[in-house]
């Protein structure tokens, strides 16, 4: 049976809570930044998609200059607070400390950005400063990571920026997406205020680009447009059945999460959730600590092919979670308009995909799976209307772009609504060079004009 | 199983550890703690005038998170009566018989001072006293302490005052705040003192608060110059130590080493450069009493290894390898080799090599990791990038000598070998 308010406040509280505590002590984090060897042309700083230069964060920890410290990350990555606690660091910087090559603990990295920022924005530290402003003005669409980051870097230059959201809040699928158990909506407010509070940074809530703005009246008011808008709702499964009330959209199903409240959003006894990308994984998780009794992720190839880490797929398995590797749904069955049931097939690996990965293709073998609950997480999809209304080029909806500019002069864009869909550092590393290439764009007009 | 049973100028003790003058040896309760703990012998903490301290006392130097690398202090000598002290010291003495006693000594600048003080304390039964002509600070300012053994003339003068008296051996602590140790030592020496200790603290600033801008330590908004100690020093003692265990004046008498011992590996190392026997104070108050279980078991283990028998077996052994510059081998060469199974690509020896020595490494891009290889031609043989890599044994210095027979310099000037060969 699908149902709210399964467990009691308490309940949804621990369950909830930051799954990456902090650290207790300044001594506790000075113990750990001292291990930092402080390596030259560091790993860490390669592996990391923003370029943060992790030693030298972690040194400013040991000197005591958390203010730096701060400074150091942000420079690089503006959403730095938020990465510390929502990277995939085990793939990322902590994955390639030198240390892993030692057999020793990689240093925290990420804790210990966490150290950091999180004591700078506690303190509403400014650490840039705006250069007066320039009267170039830019548009962003989505005040998600890609945007804001975009922002942050322009306004720093001097350019007054708009930034247009089609949502009430900003931070994007930072607010939006993300595990509850990884970000508070407070925190991503915060984060928001704290990177537009350098100024000169308007961000225009509920406004839509397709809807009620548009594109053209952009170009024609603004010196050059940003588009970051990311990727929109999740793949359908094109199978029968998919139409009964039970089936939900992991997007949506996290959405309401981030947006309801726990006791709020309901789900089934027995849930199935289909994908095993991160999406999949904070579905399954969150499904469980909302109190559903079973969880089962089906996946159509092997551990060896799965898209989230391997910590990812250690918190869903310690949820309780279970895993059916091989398997894809065929079809959804259910009574009175609910659903009863889900038909699996069984997979097995053929040749290798255009992605490199061999590609499942189905044995005559199939199972039933008894649920009241079907979660579709097997990727989202670019926001294909928008883009074709605008005649942007694209790749099956995701805009092509050459130093992040688009086939259209003085539009350019970065992010999810780029790649298709990857983590917030890309999109925040996106956002600068968007930055940055807009800025020589402006800079190469106002040398032709005179 | 080694004997590590020490006999410094006839005075017995189970183990070379004492603990050197100062606040762990300056009451009946510490000391008592300290020989059940296993220590061998104390220095009793400083008696002489009556003095009055201040508050705060000590400061330490922290580096790269570790707690107090080095530590000073602004104390005096003790500051409690001496007829309580000698009474604690005579109780002492009574409860462990089989520990060195050695009573710590600053008397006023006359000799009847240091009689009357002699005679009281040897009336305890005390072992043995130590001079302290190293305090560094406001015992000087009263002509005592530093300010006797800085200046040989009166070093020696105090001494044949105490040798007219004494019946019982005589150590003379040395100070560190001096050019060299070696006048006052030879002058204290020739005025008959039977043993040398060294070294006390060197006047140091650890640092300044960056609030208050005050120094430390904190004393109503002015601080002094405060005595250094603990593991920053040991090098320095060590130094001065070699230099006294070299001059054939100094050697003649045994010597008590101090200064930054931490653990048996220091001890040993003061033992080799020529000292019988150490003292012990930082280490003693950072982690307690406890900590002579390991230097204990660490000497003994070490000993059976290298099949040395009793202390004696290995005392000064390294004196004579350290030599002057101009008798070192300049045919001798080595060079860098890093084992490509062991390192972990952090660049620490090519940005060393590159940035501030003989650009020897070869950086071959990779993301994330680079290779880095020794460009032999190149290297000199510093040691710089071995001493700044992270993982044991990765970069190794690898023989490679010049030429097979022994060079010193003067023998290279007057073979006209060519300079800059580099
Ligand atoms: C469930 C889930 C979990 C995730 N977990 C992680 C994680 O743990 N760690 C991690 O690093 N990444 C994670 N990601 C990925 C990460 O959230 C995204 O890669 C990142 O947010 C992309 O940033 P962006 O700015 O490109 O897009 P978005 O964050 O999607 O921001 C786009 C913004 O544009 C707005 N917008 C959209 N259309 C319009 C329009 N027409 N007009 C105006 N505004 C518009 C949106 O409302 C949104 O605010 C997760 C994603 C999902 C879906
Ligand atoms: C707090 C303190 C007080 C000291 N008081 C005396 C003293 O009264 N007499 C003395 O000869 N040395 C005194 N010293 C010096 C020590 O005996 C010893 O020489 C010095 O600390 C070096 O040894 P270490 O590095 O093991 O601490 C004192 C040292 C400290 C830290
Ligand atoms: S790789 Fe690890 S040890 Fe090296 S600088 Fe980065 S965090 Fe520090
Ligand atoms: S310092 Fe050692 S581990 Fe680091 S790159 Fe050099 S050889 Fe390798």
């Amino acid at each position: 049976m699908i149902k709210a308010n399964r467990l009691s406040p308490e309940q949804y509280q621990e369950n909830f809570s930051d799954i990456h505590p902090p650290f207790e002590t300044k001594d506790a984090a000075i113990v750990e930044a001292n291990r930092c060897l402080f390596c030259y042309d560091a790993p860490c700083i390669k592996a990391c998609p923003t370029s943060i230069n992790v030693p030298k964060f972690i040194k400013q920890i040991v000197t005591d200059n958390v203010k730096g410290s701060a400074h150091t990350i942000f420079l690089s990555n503006i959403m730095g607070a938020g990465c510390s606690k929502v990277c995939p660091v085990e793939k990322l910087c902590e994955g390639s400390c030198v240390y892993n090559l030692m057999d020793e603990p990689p240093i925290p990295i990420a804790k210990l950005q966490r150290y950091s920022t999180e004591i700078a924005m506690k303190n509403k530290w400014q650490l840039f400063q705006r250069k007066e402003t320039t009267g170039k003005k830019v548009a962003v669409i989505g005040a998600g990571p890609a945007g804001l980051s975009c922002a942050h870097m322009l306004s720093r230059e001097g350019v007054d920026v708009t930034v247009f959201e089609k949502e009430k809040l900003g931070g994007g699928l930072m607010t939006y997406g993300i595990a509850a158990y990884k970000v508070t909506p407070q925190f991503c407010e915060d984060e928001v205020d704290y990177i537009t509070s350098i100024g000169g940074i308007s961000i225009k809530y509920e406004q839509e680009l397709g809807r009620n703005i548009t594109l053209q009246e952009l170009r024609e008011k603004f010196d050059a447009v940003f588009l970051g808008f990311g990727v929109g709702l999740a793949r359908q499964l094109e199978i029968p059945g998919e139409e009964f009330e039970g089936v939900e959209d992991a997007i949506s199903f996290i959405y309401n999460i981030r947006n309801k409240g726990f006791e709020n959003v309901a789900v089934g006894d027995k849930v199935a959730v289909i994908g095993m990308g991160m999406t999949a994984i904070d579905a399954a998780t969150q499904a469980k600590r909302l109190g559903a009794k079973e969880v089962t992720m089906l996946y159509r190839r092997t551990q060896e092919e799965m898209p989230c880490t391997q910590a990812e797929l250690d918190i869903a398995k310690l949820d309780g979670c279970n895993v059916i590797w091989l398997t894809a749904p065929k079809e959804i069955l259910g009574t009175e308009g609910k659903v009863t049931s889900l038909i699996a097939e069984v997979m097995e690996l053929g040749e290798p995909d255009a992605s490199g990965r061999r590609s499942p293709v189905p044995t005559d073998k199939q199972f039933i799976l008894e649920v009241d609950m079907v979660i579709k997480a097997a990727g989202q999809m670019p926001y294909e209307y928008v883009v074709m209304k605008h005649q942007l080029e694209n790749k099956n909806g995701k805009i092509s772009v050459n130093n992040a500019a688009t086939n259209l002069e003085g539009v350019f864009a970065g992010g999810d609504c780029v790649n298709g869909g990857k983590e917030v550092v890309d999109a925040v590393q996106a956002g600068k060079d968007g930055a940055t290439s807009i800025l020589e764009y402006i800079a190469t007009n106002a040398r032709m004009k005179s | 199983m080694a004997d590590i049973s020490s006999d410094f100028l006839g005075i017995k003790s189970p183990n070379p550890f004492w603990l050197a003058s100062a606040p762990p040896t300056d009451k009946k309760i510490n000391v008592l703690r300290a020989f059940e703990a296993g220590w061998g012998g104390v220095v009793w903490k400083t008696l002489g005038s009556q003095v009055k301290n201040v508050s705060s006392r000590y400061s330490a130097v922290n580096y790269g998170g570790q707690k107090v690398m080095g530590f000073n202090n602004i104390e005096l000598i003790s500051d409690r009566p001496l007829h309580i002290n000698l009474r604690e010291i005579e109780e002492c003495i009574k409860l462990f018989p089989d520990r060195a006693m050695v009573i710590s000594l600053m008397a006023d600048n006359d000799r009847d001072s240091w009689h009357e003080l002699i005679r009281k304390v040897e009336d305890t039964g005390a072992h043995g006293v130590e001079l302290n002509f190293g305090c560094p600070h406001g015992m000087t300012e009263r002509g005592m302490g530093a300010a006797v053994g800085q200046d040989p003339e009166i070093a020696k003068m105090v001494v044949e005052w105490v040798m007219e008296k004494a019946t019982i051996p005589v150590i003379t602590k040395l100070t560190p705040n001096v050019h060299s140790v070696v006048p006052t030592g030879k002058a204290v020496v020739q005025a008959g003192t039977n043993g040398l200790s060294l070294i006390n603290t060197i006047q140091s600033v650890t640092g300044v608060d960056l609030d208050t801008l005050v120094p430390n330590p904190y004393v109503a908004g002015k601080s002094v110059f405060g005595g250094y100690c603990g593991p920053a020093v040991k090098p320095i003692a060590l130094k001065f130590l070699t230099t006294i265990a070299q001059n054939e004046v100094t050697n003649k008498v045994p010597i008590s080493g101090i200064g930054g011992v931490s653990t048996w590996k220091d001890a040993v190392e003061f033992m080799l450069l020529g000292a019988s026997n150490v003292q012990v104070c930082t280490a003693a108050m950072k982690h307690g009493f406890r900590i002579v279980e390991d230097m204990c078991e660490g000497m003994i283990n070490w000993m059976d290894d290298r099949g040395f028998k009793k202390l004696d077996d290995f005392i000064g052994k390294s004196v004579n390898n350290i030599t002057h510059w101009e008798d070192l081998d300049i045919n001798y060469h080595h060079i860098a080799h890093i084992n490509q199974d062991k390192c972990v690509h952090c660049g620490l020896c090519y940005i060393a090599c590159e940035d501030t020595s003989h650009q020897s490494i070869n950086l071959e891009y990779g993301k994330p990791y680079n290779t880095y290889t020794i460009k032999e031609e190149e290297c000199v043989g510093c040691n710089l990038c071995q001493l700044m890599c992270p993982v044991t044994d990765c970069i190794t210095m690898e023989e490679h000598r010049v030429a097979p027979e022994y060079l010193n310099w003067k023998q290279f000037q007057e073979k006209g070998l060519p300079l800059n060969d580099h």
